[in-house]
């Protein structure tokens, strides 16, 4: 999906974001639907995007959910229960695997990352 | 000339099943006395913008405290080898002696999330001392969404997970300068508070049952639910009214979890209308 792959400019050209996630060197995937993004990050700028499908590659966090509700979350500004990843974990529509130390430790890091996405709809709501 | 709002600051002493506690409240305006709380991990500033509007302080004393281990209200001595752990018992009796202690006339109590879920208690066994209460974010119940013990723990910053746990429970549309001063209030907090006013909300105040005790006759109740908040939902809000005889429920379109700070202009819209049908409803004060 295009707006995954244009992760890397959406985070690295914002100071402030690239600030807030500066201890913060990881890799993710988010699954949406059958398909799945690779997202590697070093100290806070996003270096990679790869789409798969990936064999054996080890990865921190995986947030997987169906295109459907990814589509819903990264409308600008997105139906009720939608605007935050743990509205969609909630209603059973996402769900957040992996090393949840690391995801607590950086969580509006990555609820922005996820986000992110939605600058392209339109200005930015939750930046 | 400087601006400087109406809103003023005092501290008053009190004791709760006890305990010595020095509580920190703001107020301002004249009238129908309307205390309000604040909700978990956060403090009375949420109120602020409620207490500068001329609207509601024309006809009603607004007064938000703090409670024991938030804001400007100290936790109570000893605090360092306890703890922090709110209770049904313990918050109703500290909302309670703060009325009885100002010595407030048949006052209406709002509360949001937390502060929400108290009212209903205070509905039920104080209705003769109270002229109205307002659920903000308000249920006899909420379904758990996250495992609190990350919100208390050395290897993780507690005031930006706090924080960063309710960033996303409001509407999209709430303006971005009032979003982050909300995330502030939690920046802020106190280690441990919120998850300890979370055993409260989580542990000891599922009140699905008890509801059904409340009589609206002798007690107003108003259920006002922001239809973004996806932690006490409108569904939770349609149900706890559905069980309480005379109770009013307001879905509140664009707003989430905290309405009256995320997004105070909206708010007033739903709040303001409330408070005018209460104040015409009820006895005026003696």
């Amino acid at each position: 999906m295009a707006l995954i792959e244009k992760l890397p400019e959406l985070v690295n050209n914002d100071e402030a974001f690239v600030r807030r996630g500066r201890f913060l060197t990881a890799a993710i995937k988010i699954v949406v639907g059958d398909e799945e993004y690779w997202v590697g990050i070093k100290e806070g700028r996003v270096v990679t995007v790869e789409c798969g499908p990936f064999l054996m590659r080890s990865c921190d966090i995986v947030f997987r959910a169906s295109a459907e509700a990814w589509a819903k979350f990264w409308e600008r500004y997105p139906p009720p229960g939608y605007q935050d990843i743990f509205g969609l974990t909630k209603s059973g529509e996402a769900e957040v695997s992996g090393d949840w130390l690391l995801f607590m430790q950086n969580l509006q890091y990555f609820k922005d990352l996820l986000q992110a996405p939605r600058r392209l709809a339109a200005e930015v709501w939750n930046a | 000339m400087p601006e400087i709002e109406p809103i003023v600051g005092r501290y008053i002493h009190f004791p709760v099943d006890g305990t010595s506690y020095r509580i920190y409240f703001e107020e301002a305006g004249q009238g129908i006395p309307l205390v309000c709380l604040h909700t978990a991990g956060s403090d009375g500033r949420q109120y602020r913008h409620l207490m500068n509007d001329s609207s509601v302080t024309g006809c009603y004393r607004v007064i938000a405290f703090d409670l024991p281990w938030h804001g400007k209200s100290n936790p109570p001595i000893g605090f360092q080898d306890r703890e922090y752990r709110l209770s049904t018992r313990v918050y109703a009796n500290t909302v309670m002696s703060f009325c009885r202690a100002l010595e407030l006339n048949q006052p209406v109590v709002m509360g949001c999330s937390m502060g929400g879920r108290i009212v209903l208690e205070l509905a039920l066994v104080h209705a003769d001392e109270l002229r109205a209460v307002i659920g903000l974010e308000s249920a006899d119940y909420q379904e758990p969404w996250y495992d609190t013990a990350w919100l208390h723990r050395p290897d993780i910053h507690g005031g930006e997970v706090c924080a960063a746990i309710s960033s996303g429970n409001m509407g999209p549309h709430s303006p971005n300068e009032y979003r982050w001063e909300t995330l502030w209030g939690y920046m802020q907090s106190g280690p441990g508070v919120f998850k300890g006013d979370l055993y409260f909300y989580r542990v000891d105040s599922d009140f699905r049952e008890r509801v059904t005790g409340i009589d609206t006759s002798r007690c107003a109740v108003y259920i006002m639910t922001g239809e973004y908040d996806f932690s006490c939902t409108p569904e939770d809000a349609l149900r706890t009214g559905k069980k309480i005889p005379g109770a009013k429920v307001i879905i509140m379109q664009g707003l989430g979890h905290f309405p009256m700070s995320e997004n105070p202009e909206l708010f007033r819209k739903y709040i303001l209308p409330v408070l005018d049908e209460i104040a015409e409803n009820t006895n005026p004060p003696t």
